[in-house]
């Protein structure tokens, strides 16, 4: 039967169907629901692991085991994973493992836009890279067998507009697979030096196999149309080469870009008149391409920055595009914010109202930096907040600790924060760290993590005592605040941070999204009371509103946090809205 | 046959992820290619946010360029004028009347320009205003809306209304679904 998935749930099929017995992963946009959508299989084992290094090992093991597993991140959590990647690659699998990677190019979610085939190279793994969910999910089932019959680790390359776009798949039956015999097997998997450098050649030998596959395999495949221009591409950019140009031209679309062959290039390029290559970000086919010695036109054309369209295309080939009457009036940007009732906010208010330097970390409250709370000073990767304050502060004199703190969320705390937390215990940095413990995983869509207390199937799971961790790790002071008293949040903060040791500080309340929460009634403005002042519009909630000077506030976003009505001073903000 | 191009745009939230579910399944049952595109993540908490749906005989791209669009089915006035661009000469935009305040206009740095509509108007855009929220209101929810615009679109295309109807039964919720379907209904006829 055809039906619509999106490019993740078409990994999830494919990987069902090949035979998958284990899958273990971290969220990160754009690659969260591929697992996501494997937890409802009843058959396979899934997990969310702490990170996408534990992720990575967990299922590699359990290939060494015998079984064939996967694990899916985002393409800065391979960046997490890429140690264990590198020797995976020397001492290949024993079941089928495959690592699902999703790059974001235009940064859609993300910090940067990474090309994850650098990663297949440097590895010296084989990548698979699908151009819809058809493809996903044949390249997903067919990973597997590649994975044993090559003895690698195989990566499979997505990216935004392939995770998520639905198109047409039609669904197939699971293979039977027997989970392999498990036996010790020093010389392959004991990665000393003396059984690595015998691996090593091992590695070589195996790409030189895959380049000499890649000439006649099911991924790679020519489309000849007319030969004045052939196009060398792959992904998503095929799906728009084909939509401007269809069948006049010829097409070498690449499914595996990783190991690369050579005659199937050097052949293509001979029955067309001119060459181009378009690939998203980096010029990997394109280099290839040139040290093959053909003459190909690439990233002089298209630029490495970002994701391209139709649109792309037409522009660099000079075809001509509909010009269209927009309006008048400049259109206000609409960035993403903090919801309304959002936890964050009272916390990050409280640090923006003092003047703190606060190092951010990745999760929804990275929205701390836009205005008007503007409470973030830096965002580098996940953990960095609480490894770099320490950093920070040692570059200042003594006062700069008792103005500077970091905040991470309690899922990011798990995923790479602990470990600069016992840097800070260990090497005695007088540094305050607030942990914003909104009780999930936010920013990808609420997944559950060490701290809530359920697994991803929802069941009831062993959860981490943060309190308890923090001070094992060597934290004397450690205090809990709710984030909608703004009264205790200046009083923690201004405490925690002239205090001559480290503090941990946990702000804790449960995001306001989730389904077990229960909100309040809305407030609302007694206009007579306001006084025009807007002390809460600084607090940047999307409810609140100034009309004609006066506050608004939109009774159908509220959820009545009160948080609003601590900061007016002349009590105009009152309790009893009307819900919509 | 040409491939048909639908962008549904508004604001984080609002509920256009089920909008394009209804149709992408339609679509589908109708015996077309069809392809949906949006984006999860960051962009959905309150910022401004797409979905592409493209149908025809086969369709290659997941996305819709400037000037492609043959319908801009908007939840939010303001988000209307920004994807303007994307518009086909021959195109229409079906726009939810409903204004909503971006951050920058919430703090006073901006202010809502409530003229875009007859703006793009008087340069002689093809605009469906719909006072989308009272038709959904008067159906039984606020929430709607998207229902509410979605009838609003299905008088363009060559689909019967028991077909949507019947799509809305597959897609929705089962306790909703006769909200849903009045809230159609009452908007298809009016």
């Amino acid at each position: 039967m055809k039906q619509l998935m999106i490019g993740n749930e078409a990994v999830a099929r494919g990987l069902y169907e090949g035979g998958l017995s284990l899958v273990s992963s971290y969220p990160g946009t754009p690659s969260t629901e591929i697992t996501e959508f494997l937890s409802a299989y009843g058959d396979i084992h899934s997990e969310w692991a702490p990170n996408e290094k534990v992720a990575a090992e967990v299922a590699f093991c359990a290939s060494l085991g015998g079984v064939r597993a996967a694990c899916a991140m985002k393409h800065v959590g391979l960046n997490v994973a890429a140690d264990p990647l590198f020797t995976l690659s020397y001492t290949g699998v024993n079941g089928g493992l495959v690592i699902c990677v999703a790059d974001d190019p235009a940064m859609h979610s993300s910090q940067n836009e990474q090309d994850s085939r650098h990663y297949a190279i440097a590895a010296k793994v084989p990548m698979l890279e699908p151009a819809d969910s058809a493809e996903a999910l044949a390249f997903s089932r067919e990973a597997f067998a590649l994975s044993e019959q090559f003895d690698t680790p195989v990566l499979l390359r997505m990216c935004t507009r392939v995770s998520h776009s639905q198109s047409v798949v039609e669904i197939g039956e699971r293979v039977a697979t027997e989970p392999k015999l498990y036996e010790k097997n020093g010389a392959k998997f004991i990665m000393m030096p003396g059984n690595a450098k015998k691996r090593h050649p091992v590695v070589e030998a195996r790409t030189a196999a895959l380049a000499a596959y890649g000439e006649d395999c099911p991924f790679n495949r020519v489309e000849m149309g007319g030969t004045d221009i052939g196009i060398i591409t792959s992904g998503t950019c095929y799906q728009y080469v084909k939509e401007v140009f269809g069948d006049s031209v010829s097409v070498l679309k690449i499914g595996m870009p990783n190991p690369l062959p050579e005659k199937l290039f050097t052949d293509f390029a001979a029955k067309v008149d001119k060459l181009y290559v378009i690939e998203e970000l980096d010029p990997i086919i394109e280099t290839h391409c040139k040290n093959l010695g053909l003459s190909v036109v690439g990233k002089e054309l298209f630029s490495p920055i970002g994701e391209y369209s139709q649109a792309t295309i037409r522009a660099a080939f000079g075809l001509p595009t509909e010009a269209v009457p927009t309006a008048d009036s400049d259109i206000p940007a609409r960035p993403p914010m903090m919801c309304a009732g959002c936890p964050h906010r009272g916390l990050f208010y409280t640090l923006s109202k003092n003047k703190i330097t606060v190092l951010g970390d990745i999760g929804c409250y990275t929205l701390g930096a836009v205005p008007p709370l503007s409470a973030l000073d830096s965002t580098l990767c996940m953990g960095a907040s609480v490894s770099g304050l320490h950093g920070f502060n040692l570059a200042g004199d003594a006062e700069r600790s008792k103005r500077s703190v970091a905040v991470i969320g309690d899922s990011t705390f798990m995923h790479s924060g602990m470990t600069g937390l016992v840097n800070i215990a260990y090497n005695a940095s007088n540094s305050t760290v607030i942990i914003l413990d909104n009780s999930i995983t936010g920013m990808t869509g609420h997944q559950h993590n060490p701290t809530t207390g359920y697994n991803i199937k929802g069941d009831p799971a062993a959860k981490v005592d943060l309190e308890a961790l923090c001070h094992a790790l060597g934290i004397n002071r450690v205090r809990v605040v709710d984030p909608y008293d703004l009264a205790a949040c200046d009083a923690a903060v201004k405490e925690e941070l002239a205090a001559e040791e480290p503090s941990v500080i946990i702000s804790r309340r449960p995001c306001v999204l989730l389904k077990t929460v229960k909100t309040n009634p809305p407030l609302s403005v007694n206009e007579d009371k306001c006084k025009k002042c807007k002390k809460c519009a600084t607090l940047g909630c999307p409810a609140i509103s100034i009309k004609d000077g006066k506050a608004h506030i939109d009774s159908t976003l509220c959820v009545g946090c009160d948080v609003c009505m601590q900061l007016c001073k002349f009590n105009a903000i009152e309790k009893g809205g009307d819900r919509a | 046959m040409k491939t048909t191009n639908i962008m549904i745009v508004g604001v984080g939230g609002q509920g256009s992820l089920l909008a394009s579910k209804l149709l992408g399944r339609l679509l589908l049952d109708e015996g077309y290619d069809v392809k949906v595109s949006e984006v999860h993540g960051m962009s959905q908490r309150g910022g401004s946010v797409v979905t592409y749906v493209r149908f025809g005989e086969r369709v290659y791209s997941p996305v819709i360029a400037e000037g492609e669009a043959d319908f801009i089915v908007s939840f939010e006035k303001l988000e209307a004028a920004r994807w303007a661009a994307c518009l086909a000469p021959t195109g229409r935009i079906i726009v939810n009347t409903q204004e909503i305040d971006p951050m920058p206009v919430l703090i006073g740095n901006a202010t809502y320009p409530g003229e875009v509509l007859s703006e793009l108007v008087a340069k002689g855009v093809a605009v469906d205003a719909v006072d989308a929220l009272s038709l959904a209101r008067a159906a039984g929810s606020a929430k709607a809306v998207n229902i509410v615009l979605m009838a609003k679109l299905a008088k363009y295309l060559p689909i019967p209304e028991e077909k949507w109807l019947a799509a809305i039964e597959k897609t929705v919720k089962p306790r909703f679904v006769e909200l849903n379907k009045t809230a159609f209904h009452t908007s298809y006829d009016n």
